[in-house]
């Protein structure tokens, strides 16, 4: 299966990359899916203040996530508009 | 009337604010708010970044609740995405009412959450090198005074 990575703000800097595209065998939950992303990364997603958006829709508790086939999963850093 | 928009591009503040107006002759008060890029301090660029499926989504979602709070004629809330340059418009808010207050308040309460809780990430490039700006503790103190 087919899962897009989205990483925004200093996120994107950390990755390296803005978007990235990962193919697990089968559907992944939060340990599963930070296991695809550098040690470095996955402490920082893994941080209170990361939220995530699952196909455009902000999650409400992060760590009880299922990502599936086909899915777009973005990590959102603090904010900083205006 | 509610006109929210995110942009890409510059845009002209004082056209946008004279075709809002124009548009609601029975406004007894316009309130508006305008956020630029400040020149000095090395600041060469800023540059704000968005994610397409939230950004403008909670932006008309803000643009609703400030409607439902207060008594407006019209509310206009723009906010650029992109690279700019000092002096370049970040954001435009202006709330239309009958009296002053409710557009006063309006505009206020519109800015504080545009600020703290929008899907906005800045950086600014300093002596060629981009750095990324954490949110202020200032930001969540004049979001709190709404709550």
């Amino acid at each position: 299966m087919k899962v897009k990575l989205v990483f925004l703000g200093r996120l994107e800097e950390q990755a390296g990359y803005g978007f990235a595209d990962i193919s697990p065998d089968s559907p992944l939950d939060w340990p599963g899916l930070v296991e695809h992303l550098g040690s470095e990364l996955a402490g920082a997603v893994g941080s209170e203040k990361v939220k995530v958006a699952l196909n455009g829709a902000l999650v409400a508790d992060k760590y009880a996530i299922t990502v599936n086939d086909g899915d777009e999963i973005a990590f959102l850093p603090p904010v900083s508009g205006g | 009337m509610s006109d929210v928009r995110l942009l890409t591009s510059s845009f002209d503040p004082a056209e946008e604010l004279r075709a809002f107006t124009a548009a609601l002759p029975m406004a007894g008060g316009i309130v508006s708010f305008l956020g630029q890029v400040r020149e000095g301090g090395g600041i060469e660029a800023l540059e704000l970044r968005h994610y397409d499926p939230l950004t403008l989504p909670a932006m008309e979602g803000l643009a609703a609740r400030v409607r439902v709070r207060w008594q407006l004629d019209g509310l206009l809330v723009i906010h650029r995405s992109g690279v700019l340059v000092p002096r370049e418009p970040i954001v435009l808010v202006a709330a239309a009412a009958r009296h002053r207050r409710d557009a006063f308040a309006a505009a206020d309460f519109a800015m504080d959450h545009l600020k703290s809780e929008s899907w906005f990430w800045k950086r600014e490039k300093v002596g060629g090198e981009w750095r990324w700006i954490e949110p202020r503790a200032q930001d969540f103190e004049d979001i709190g005074r709404w709550r």
